[in-house]
């Protein structure tokens, strides 16, 4: 199972969206029905999600995007690039090793003689890393992208989304990170405070289970194997 | 032709290898029919589900080299749900059961488990290749058993399989008294392995020609299989860290000079900056070359080891050369006749890293050029039809523009002239893949001049049904067609239904066709498997007939629907 859209409505994308996209020159009928295939093409978020909605060019008051965030959003879309995904997969985790300091040591020491007109030799590749995340309660599990999220914030707005808990608040993160995320906080009910019913951790790659937060995220990103939404009376000994 | 014994016609036919041709032969007469039958002993599947394993053997009782394919194309790019099926079990459990001599085995895109490859292993005892590509399904237990049980193993070749790796000690596996080995990949694998075990395994192959090795294998090890192999043909590094100053950088650029057989070079799948001067040695003799997995060689460095390879046939690189390393290219690889560019940054904005001024410059400098695969940020008009007089000779031409439906940038047109340049030039064109900003026009064009085309694969194009009809009427040679987001619906798919038999496959994501227009196709072509993804239960209990349908595949077979498929794949 890959990660749930929020929803599949083709509304939440604007107009200004398709506008922004290279559709120009192109007859009226041509240009509209760009539109209403970007439509189609780019639904809320990844996976596949039913083309049923493919909808008039009706802006929505949802998020507004720039034409940056179309290259963004076509990284949601599941199939493209059409690279295969073990070279996908392959690349992230070169990238990920690059990071270690060894090489670091390395390449700074090179870096002064490198003719500095080559594009940085490092690939960036944003592979998918799809985790489980189960949650107390819940039977069925489900899975995310941690690839397609930027930040705790971000993690949590999509856990809240998937498992559709308003009545109970998930805490994702800690100390200052949480100030950010108040501020942020488009839905109030994602507001922790330590009181609420469940807590979030993850099972690292030693197989210990640790609260969300504490670290950076990419670190998270570079240890963590899968998801838990925790009631907060079982979890002890987590230091909460 | 009857006054010809048997056995001289099996020596005649014995010369005719490509399978198509031997097809051709066995039209002929009962008796050439017979006779290719039970001497026939290479056989090719491009589609596991056309045929039943028991209805192989039934018809070709003498067959020894086997390649399958399972998933559709696009599976690669995640587009095919984990459990949809291609399992080769099934086939090899017939194979075992009727006693069939099998020496090779060749699966590209299936499913194989450790319990397969352990059945494999212990029946057949001649088996001699086992080529995985794109596979998954196994762990190293299972490679493990084929090491321990096939001792004529002759081709060991694991090309980007996702292998779960127990760390066992597989490599340990092969029995002393193995020294067939003439090809080793194991690139693939993720895990540590054990050196020891690996060098001795080479000590005793003598008549090994290529070997790849994973990660997990150091500098200092690579150096001493090499020692011990300098017989080695194609080569595919694993880890290239060294200090230059230390004794192992010495003892590398001394062996590498006596590897004067090298010709195919890839890997470096972990590199330091600046170690790559060990290898200019070999670089004059190189044909083939992969730098596509080394993301740690600047552009700089790629430039400097691209001028020392003036023979190199194949090129597999990174964006990160840039549109001047494709200049040097072009300018030193006269011979060059296949070239990939993979992005380094798939999801980069406005990180120019090629544009069609390199492909424009590969065309100019190099005349035998006829298989492109380039992933580029941008494309123009005026490009591509350069390219197109440049290069009549293209068989594959691959172009991704990695915005989708992104216009030629200085003139904000679609890109339809530019392909239609390159198919009116390139006669000879079996597959094409197409990006960019592309109207009705472009499928005009091909269907008017791509008459040689067998695969193509459409994404984000066309504007109505009229595309796909062009293609469908137009392309007779067509095999496989691909089409992913684009707005062609019932009336296309339905207009030519008998076309479907003369294919191989169709697949149809994110397009406008309904529920309604698969089950009159299926309803009507009894003889065809059409398949609809139904992933995330997007299509309610009782679905309708105008819903739309995500994802489709269908293909010819001669078997009927399949009894593996899981829950969300309805065969209709």
């Amino acid at each position: 199972m890959s990660a749930e859209d929020s929803s599949d409505d083709g509304g939440e994308l604007d107009l200004g969206l398709a506008l922004t996209l290279g559709g120009g020159g192109g007859k009226e009928a041509g240009t509209s029905s760009v539109r209403s295939r970007i439509f189609t093409a780019f639904p809320s978020a990844s996976s596949s999600s039913s083309s049923s909605t493919l909808s008039t060019a009706n802006a929505s008051a949802g998020t507004k995007r720039s034409a940056h965030s179309v290259a963004a959003a076509a990284s949601q879309v599941v199939g493209w690039p059409p690279i295969r995904a073990y070279r996908m997969n392959s690349m992230a985790n070169q990238a990920k090793t690059l990071e270690t300091e060894e090489f670091n040591a390395i390449i700074k020491k090179n870096r002064s003689k490198t003719n500095n007109n080559d594009t940085n030799g490092s690939a960036k590749v944003r592979a998918t890393l799809f985790v489980k995340v189960n949650m107390d309660g819940v039977p069925i599990g489900r899975k995310v992208d941690l690839h397609a999220l930027s930040s705790y914030e971000t993690l949590a707005q999509t856990l809240q989304d998937m498992f559709q808990q308003p009545t109970a608040p998930v805490t994702a993160t800690r100390s200052s990170i949480q100030d950010d995320f108040m501020e942020g906080a488009r839905r109030p009910s994602t507001v922790l405070d330590g009181s609420s019913e469940f807590v979030l951790t993850y099972e690292d790659k030693d197989g210990d289970w640790m609260l969300v937060g504490d670290v950076p995220w990419g670190i998270f990103l570079s240890s963590v194997k899968r998801l838990k939404v925790m009631r907060t009376s079982e979890a002890t000994g987590l230091g909460i | 032709m009857n006054y010809f014994p048997d056995e001289v016609l099996e020596h005649v036919f014995d010369f005719i290898a490509s399978h198509r041709d031997r097809n051709s032969v066995s039209l002929v007469c009962k008796s050439w029919y017979r006779i290719e039958k039970f001497s026939r002993t290479k056989v090719f599947i491009g589609n596991c589900y056309a045929i039943s394993p028991e209805r192989l053997i039934a018809r070709f009782p003498g067959i020894k080299s086997l390649t399958l394919k399972g998933k559709p194309h696009f599976a690669d790019f995640n587009l095919v749900p984990h459990d949809w099926g291609g399992f080769v079990y099934p086939w090899i459990e017939a194979l075992a059961r009727c006693r069939v001599g099998l020496e090779e085995l060749r699966l590209k895109r299936m499913v194989v488990s450790d319990e397969s490859l352990e059945l494999l292993s212990r029946s057949f005892p001649n088996f001699k290749a086992l080529v995985l590509v794109s596979c998954e399904g196994f762990t190293t237990d299972g490679l493990a058993a084929v090491a321990a049980n096939c001792r004529f193993l002759r081709e060991l070749d694991l090309q980007e399989n996702e292998i779960e790796d127990h760390r066992g000690q597989w490599l340990n596996c092969f029995s002393d008294s193995c020294t067939s080995l003439v090809s080793l990949n194991f690139a693939c694998l993720k895990g540590e392995i054990n050196l020891a075990a690996l060098e001795r395994l080479v000590a005793r192959s003598p008549n090994l020609k290529s070997l790849r090795v994973n990660r997990a294998v150091p500098l200092e090890t690579l150096q001493r299989l090499l020692m011990r192999a300098p017989q080695l043909a194609d080569l595919g590094v694993g880890s290239y860290v060294h200090d230059p100053t230390s004794d192992a950088y010495r003892k590398l650029k001394d062996t590498m000079q006596n590897c004067t057989s090298i010709r195919s070079l890839s890997g470096f799948l972990e590199v330091a900056p600046r170690c790559l001067s060990t290898i200019y040695t070999i670089c004059p003799n190189l044909t083939s070359m992969n730098l596509s997995y080394a993301p740690g060689i600047s552009g700089a460095e790629l430039i400097k080891l691209i001028q020392h390879c003036r023979k190199l046939q194949r090129i597999w690189i990174l964006d990160c050369i840039g549109d001047k390393g494709l200049a040097i290219v072009a300018s030193t690889c006269k011979e060059l006749q296949e070239l990939r560019v993979f992005p380094s940054d798939p999801y980069g904005v406005g990180n120019a890293a090629v544009t069609e001024e390199g492909l424009v410059a590969i065309s100019a400098g190099c005349p035998k050029l006829h298989s492109l695969l380039y992933f580029c940020q941008q494309m123009t008009n005026a490009a591509l039809i350069t390219v197109a007089n440049n290069c009549p000779n293209f068989t594959c031409f691959r172009l991704c523009i990695l915005d989708p439906m992104k216009p030629d940038p200085v003139t904000s047109q679609p890109l339809d002239e530019g392909y239609g340049a390159i198919v009116q030039s390139c006669k000879r064109i079996t597959r094409l893949s197409l990006s960019g900003l592309l109207t009705d026009q472009v499928f005009h064009y091909i269907g008017m001049y791509a008459k040689q085309v067998e695969m193509l694969s459409i994404a984000f194009a066309g504007d109505s049904d009229k595309s796909m009809l062009y293609v469908l009427n137009g392309c007779k040679k067509l095999r496989k067609l691909e089409i992913m987001n684009c707005p062609f619906g019932n009336v296309a798919l339905l207009e030519d239904m008998g076309k479907y038999e003369t294919m191989r496959s169709l697949w149809m994501s994110s397009c406008e066709i309904t529920l309604g227009g698969c089950k009159t196709l299926a309803k009507k072509m009894p003889r065809l498997n059409v398949e609809i993804i139904n992933e995330n239960n997007q299509i309610e209990f009782n679905p309708e007939d105008r819903q739309k349908v995500e994802k489709m595949y269908l293909y010819r077979s001669l078997v009927g629907p399949r009894n593996d498929a899981p829950e969300f794949v309805w065969t209709l």
